[in-house]
């Protein structure tokens, strides 16, 4: 059992908990991510770890609400428990030595977008964040980005709020004004990390991204969360879930995510119905 | 007058067993217990306790049986195996002790095996419940058979012992894979108490190589550590097609089904919905994902690349299949898995295969026929083909020094390179038997508790 310290609404379907989680605190770093069971009867889901205390012993998590266990979890509030949380897992890629990175974030992927540029930072790299959101009402993170970003961006799809379009329009700009970025990270739906190691293939620039596929365990035991990496199939949980994006089939892993909408809708309508 | 055929195993009727979960060997009854344990001779050489990887004193405790001493029987199995009613049901006994039973040399031999769980199943252990050494503790990594009799045999002499699972539940493969029907939940929740009962902590969701690294357990206070963290690491066949929605490991399909009891309406997993699956493979794990497969309500088949004599699965799971309506298509190699424009699994492709005349090692080689591939329909694949060892704590432990494939490498004692640390289980031989895995833990126990008592005398 953990317990949750800390619940924030970033907007209306995006929220934050901080949970008490000593042991992963300790050892989480950028890139890492937790798997969660909400109760007994509950699946096992990945979570990104945005943020971690050793201090207090607590890790943080910003979620989605968009699934069965999303919505389950989002039941939950500050002083309540999740039946399961273990961690840290994944292999984060370390970066040295970067003179100037591009951090980009779509939506929810922000949240995530942003220790990496918090890492990068700390190593007294320059970095550009780009945050892309459909419209001005689905921010979340924004004075955070401003603070850490030496250069922070903001776009929105229908031009709710600054300015109009994708992150990519943003990131070919910079990169064909600037000629020393060195790291792109890209965090956000497949289309966008799909878009952007597009954009940066052409200019032969290292882009990192972190993927998002179906895992039952989380540490290597079921092959679910396999996807194909050039000639080869990786466990996004033991040898991810970041990876080179020129290198990345986002099209076979955007179809394997489909594979359970039906049962997700399904299980989406059962709570609906539950909480009535 | 002795009865040349083993006292048969009442099963569950098999149009019906093949559509619940339900166990299929339903157990001896005391009369049958009895009856069978009369069968044993009693020889002086014992044979069967050589061929016992973990050298159960087998013919004291069928005495016992004979005798309706059931305690002592337990007891006098307990001394060797922790596990009766879990190794009752899945050894491979017809490899193991009972192939060399004196009686196998005109009937059948003494069904040790039923024997066994008979006892488990029905006897009453008397545990000795004794305050543990708080400063001999041993960690114990991963709480599959191995770990769980590494920590039996160090609680019983004595020493405190934390098992560490990185599932949010305790019992590894006899948790997430191997069915109910074969082994339920409840006698590995009963075997694993006594554990407990002696006093053996359990944290469950701690991977060590990540929440917490090999080196600091001794940090922590732990003075050895045995490492059992299993071959989970699922391979697949390499072909095209593997990405496509409905192609599964049995490790994913059987964690799904057993573990995390996807398909029943209060839990959340999902299960993918079809008509169809096709299992490649021919071992144990191969079976209980086809027979999990048809008790969903799959028509299921299982492709293998050789024929029935080579299966590698036990007889007795091959048999169980088939009367459970499990179809089979031998000398049948996959070679590419077709989807439809979602990526869904709509066949798979094989080739037909045929046998040579056995080689000078008397093994015949398989090969290609020259016929046309054909095509099978299905929904669903259901990968069966082998594990590799979890490669987590390897990665994060560089001295721990493998092998070719992975694996952990010891010594004749479960040493490790490093120095008081142990392993044993798949983690160190590559996919075995529970048996086998028990037995490793066991000898790994033998070695630490020899280390904490040379340490206390010197």
């Amino acid at each position: 059992m953990a317990r949750i310290i800390k619940k924030d609404i970033l907007n209306s379907g995006v929220v934050s908990m901080e949970i008490e989680a000593p042991r992963i605190a300790a050892k989480a770093k950028a890139g890492h991510f937790v798997m969660i069971r909400v109760d007994e009867h509950g699946e096992r889901f990945p979570l990104t770890i945005a943020d971690s205390n050793k201090a207090t012993g607590t890790i943080r998590v910003i979620f989605q609400v968009v699934g069965g266990s999303t919505i389950k979890l989002n039941r939950l509030h500050a002083k309540d428990e999740v039946r399961d949380i273990v961690g840290p897992l994944g292999m984060p890629v370390h970066h040295e030595n970067i003179k100037h990175a591009i951090v980009i974030g779509g939506g929810v992927g922000c949240a995530i977008a942003y220790p990496h540029a918090k890492a990068l930072k700390q190593q007294q790299a320059k970095v550009s964040f780009i945050a892309g959101f459909r419209n001005k009402d689905l921010f979340i993170l924004e004075e955070e980005i401003r603070q850490i970003a030496d250069q922070p961006y903001f776009t929105t799809d229908d031009g709710s709020a600054y300015r109009k379009g994708f992150v990519t329009d943003v990131l070919k700009e910079i990169l064909e004004k600037e000629n020393d970025v060195d790291l792109v990270i890209a965090i956000g739906p497949l289309l966008m990390m799909k878009a952007v190691a597009n954009v940066t293939r052409t200019f032969n620039i290292k882009t990192v991204v972190s993927l998002n596929p179906i895992m039952i365990d989380g540490t290597g035991m079921c092959g679910g969360c396999r996807v194909k990496i050039g000639d080869e199939y990786k466990f996004a949980c033991v040898d991810g879930p970041e990876f080179d994006g020129h290198l990345v089939d986002f099209d076979e892993l955007f179809l394997r995510n489909s594979a359970y909408v039906q049962q997700e809708k399904h299980l989406c309508k059962l709570l609906e119905e539950d909480k009535q | 007058m002795i009865q040349p055929l083993k006292t048969p195993m009442p099963l569950a009727d098999a149009e019906v067993r093949n559509k619940d979960f339900s166990e299929v060997a339903l157990g001896y009854t005391f009369e049958d217990a009895i009856n069978e344990a009369n069968r044993c001779l009693q020889c002086l050489h014992k044979p069967c306790v050589a061929s016992c990887p973990v050298n159960v004193d087998i013919p004291k405790f069928i005495l016992a049986v004979k005798e309706n001493r059931m305690d002592d029987a337990l007891s006098i199995i307990h001394q060797t195996n922790c596990f009766p009613s879990i190794c009752g049901r899945v050894c491979p006994q017809e490899v193991q002790c009972e192939s060399t039973c004196v009686m196998t040399k005109r009937y059948q031999a003494v069904a040790i095996g039923r024997l066994e769980r008979y006892v488990g199943d029905h006897a009453k252990l008397r545990i000795d419940v004794k305050p543990l050494n708080q400063s001999k503790k041993v960690a114990v990594v991963g709480s599959g058979p191995s770990g769980l009799a590494c920590a039996y045999d160090c609680a019983k002499a004595g020493y405190a012992v934390t098992v560490f699972e990185a599932w949010h539940d305790v019992g590894g493969v006899l948790r997430y894979g191997i069915p109910e029907f074969r082994l339920p939940k409840a006698t590995v929740d009963k075997e694993i108490d006594v554990l407990r009962q002696l006093g053996v902590e359990f944290e469950c969701n701690v991977v060590i190589g990540r929440t917490i690294e090999c080196a600091e357990l001794f940090e922590m206070g732990y003075k050895a550590v045995f490492l059992g963290t299993g071959a989970g690491l699922p391979t697949f066949m390499n072909i095209e097609g593997e990405g496509s929605i409905g192609v599964f490991s049995a490790n994913e399909f059987l964690t799904r089904v057993n573990f995390m009891k996807a398909g029943q309406p209060t839990y959340d997993t999902p299960l993918l919905t079809g008509k169809r699956v096709v299992v490649v493979g021919g071992g144990n794990v191969a079976m209980d994902a086809a027979r999990c497969a048809k008790r969903l309500g799959y028509q299921t088949t299982i492709v293998y690349r050789r024929s029935l004599n080579e299966l590698p699965a036990r007889q007795e799971e091959v048999e169980h299949a088939m009367e459970e309506k499990v179809e089979f298509e031998l000398l049948a190699a996959p070679l590419k898995i077709v989807a439809d424009a979602q990526g869904r699994v709509t066949s798979i492709l094989c080739q037909r295969m045929q046998l040579t005349e056995p080689g000078a090692d008397g093994r015949c080689k398989v090969v290609p026929t020259s016929e046309a591939p054909f095509e099978l329909e299905t929904d669903t694949v259901i990968v069966a083909i082998g594990t590799s060892p979890n490669p987590i704590l390897i990665r994060s432990t560089k001295e721990l020094k493998t092998g070719k494939w992975g694996t952990i490498n010891v010594d004749l004692n479960q040493q490790t390179s490093i120095d008081h640390v142990y392993a044993g289980g798949d983690a160190v031989t590559g996919a075995a038997t529970v048996i086998e895995a028990l037995g490793a833990g066991k000898k790994a126990a033998a070695s630490i508790i020899e280390y904490f008592t040379k340490e206390h005398a010197g």
